[in-house]
């Protein structure tokens, strides 16, 4: 499955750029920048070739829909509507008339090209300062052409860093539990999906119970746990494969698996006696080492992304709450101390802040404080949610909700949301079932 | 030393009520439930006659009220009098905790009742725990009755 890989960037060419258009995403914005996305051009021989692989009848369109939406989905652009557009593509793209696209508001454009080149995707683009009247980036690259969602989100991923001077997170996949049935009896299967929902995938039968798949930050592997024959364990599974194993041999639940930041390690509770205990396995050596040693439930482990240090959960006070030690177990800290329970710690991939699931008074939020419990901030509240999965660049949070069932127990359902470190910017993200435990990979392309 | 630590708790409830004369009626009782832990027998199935299959805890707790001890105390009995059965202790939570921390506690209230049927001689052996946490709720309701039900460790034959 080489095709994850795209074969990148063949002209780069840097602008050198003073005063030119910024967005700003530390704040919720209120005034998303208006985006005009001219559709992609492609010549009429490219058109009938992509149309005869990919069952598409111009790709050009339709990788700029892609576009389109995941800055609409952001919530930082506006992306205009193309019924207003004077300018037709393939002129736009070699130059673009911008009294005619300051007209329509647009702030920036995008525009490019695809083309069929040695049975080969090659698309270039360029992002425009419409009121400078400046070409800020262009860039062009190839791959196969069924790569050709993912080239939608490179190019968004692109716009974005160069808009908001941060990396995007647009060329990634999200892993989670997709669920069907009657609430007494769900049958829970993995899946994965690419970012915006598209080419969803089940990656096991519903056979056995499966929960909490979380990435490999490094690499293709995903943990989770199953309960195959019964047994809730750790395993370990290769999607690129399909294979997989369990991890450790441990008499006993293993469960609440993550992986360290450079991929070796595997983090995880193991349950004996009616107590639950933090452990790391190596995935290399296999050597098994035990983290936490309290007679209290210690679970949701999460490194620091420098893995110097862990964040989990214990109830060692007489509820839930957060703690942080450092990765050998030594200088164990108690960080939550606000008003009710607090539990699913994740570690920001910027290092600065953890994000949480607390309950207070009948009402779950997600929320993020500083490493050292400084700083709480409560981003959403509502009946149930939880088990917050940081996007790579550490701006959008995704997460699963539970409805309350009516009195005669119907009405049931679980699905993901996203929701911007700002607060803002909360949206559903649409599964073809419900689902559960999202898990945010890495950039595909990096 | 587990004996201890029961024989305590229950000590403790005991000396709780004495000094609370108040008791039974400081504590809700809807007929369904004392507290927050349910003490109905709708969800409730038999493992022999007389010998109810389940016990039930409070919110976040894996401590055996003085039903539930009654209750294993019969399991015992009957473990005793049928001595190749196994069982499968099944340890559960309800819907409002995160899903790892739950799959813990439904371990812990699992062994909770294995430790009891071990000081009433049942061997090791013939035990086995699983939790479930909130993955198997029995009742589909979001309300504290519903809750109650789901806040369970229940045996179930294994062979």
């Amino acid at each position: 499955m080489k095709n994850f890989l795209i074969t990148l960037i063949i002209i780069l060419i840097p602008v050198k750029s003073f005063g030119l258009i910024e967005v700003d995403i530390t704040r919720g914005n209120l005034n998303p920048l208006p985006v005009a996305v001219s559709p992609l051009s492609i010549d009429e021989e490219s058109r009938k070739n992509f149309e005869n692989i990919l069952k598409k009848k111009n790709i050009g369109s339709e990788i700029s829909l892609i576009v389109e939406n995941n800055l609409k989905i952001s919530g930082l652009f506006n992306p205009l509507n193309k019924d207003a557009f004077l300018q037709k593509p393939d002129i736009a793209n070699l130059k673009p008339r911008f009294e005619d696209w300051n007209l329509i508001k647009a702030q920036a454009l995008i525009t490019g090209k695809v083309s069929y080149v040695e049975e080969k995707l090659r698309v270039e683009f360029r992002l425009w300062d419409v009121l400078a009247g400046k070409e800020m980036m262009a860039l062009a690259f190839t791959t196969v052409p069924n790569n050709w969602r993912r080239v939608g989100h490179i190019i968004t991923d692109k716009v974005y860093e160069r808009l908001t001077g941060e990396k995007g997170y647009f060329d990634t996949r999200i892993i989670y539990v997709a669920e069907e049935g009657p609430k007494t009896q769900r049958i829970k299967k993995l899946a994965i999906m690419d970012q915006d929902g598209a080419n969803n995938k089940f990656l096991t039968l519903g056979n056995e119970l499966v929960l909490t798949p979380r990435f490999n930050p490094t690499s293709q592997l995903v943990t989770y746990l199953s309960y195959f024959r019964n047994l809730p364990r750790v395993y370990l599974l290769d999607i690129e494969t399909g294979t997989q194993e369990v991890v450790g041999d441990f008499p006993g639940m293993t469960f609440a698996p993550r992986f360290s930041p450079d991929g070796k390690k595997i983090i995880m509770s193991f349950a004996k006696d009616g107590n639950s205990e933090i452990y790391t396995m190596d995935l290399e050596n296999r050597i098994v080492e035990k983290i936490t040693n309290h007679p209290s439930i210690d679970t949701s482990p999460s490194y620091s992304p420098d893995g110097k240090f862990i964040s989990f959960n214990s109830d060692r006070s007489g509820y839930q709450q957060i703690y942080v030690m450092k990765s050998d177990g030594s200088n164990v800290k108690r960080i939550s101390f606000g008003k009710g329970i607090y539990g699913t710690p994740v570690w920001s991939p910027r290092g600065d802040l953890i994000a949480f699931t607390k309950l207070h008074k009948g009402k779950f939020y997600i929320g993020v404080m500083r490493t050292d419990g400084s700083g709480e901030r409560l981003l959403t509240e509502n009946f149930y949610q939880e088990a917050p999965s940081w996007s790579p660049n550490g701006r959008v949070l995704i997460f699963y909700r539970e409805t309350k069932t009516d009195s005669k127990g119907k009405g049931f359902s679980a699905k993901l949301w996203s929701i911007d470190l700002t607060g803002y910017n909360e949206r559903q993200v649409p599964t073809p079932t419900d689902g559960s435990d999202p898990s945010w990979s890495s950039l595909l392309s990096n | 030393m587990k004996l201890s630590k029961i024989l305590k708790n229950g000590f403790l409830i005991v000396v709780a009520c004495l000094a609370l004369s108040a008791c039974a009626t400081s504590k809700k009782s809807t007929g369904q439930m004392q507290g927050d832990v349910y003490t109905g027998t709708d969800t409730v199935e038999y493992l022999a006659s007389g010998v109810p299959d389940r016990v039930f805890f409070a919110t976040n707790e894996s401590v055996l009220t003085t039903a539930s001890r009654e209750t294993l105390r019969k399991q015992a009995a009957w473990l005793r009098k049928n001595s190749k059965i196994t069982i499968v202790l099944e340890g559960h939570a309800d819907e409002r905790g995160t899903r790892e921390y739950n799959l813990a506690l439904g371990e812990r209230r699992a062994n909770a009742a294995k430790d009891y049927l071990m000081t009433y001689g049942i061997s090791s052996d013939r035990i086995s725990v699983l939790s479930y946490g909130k993955e198997r709720p029995v009742d589909s309701g979001s309300n504290p009755l519903a809750w109650s039900k789901n806040r369970r460790s229940v045996t179930v034959k294994a062979n």
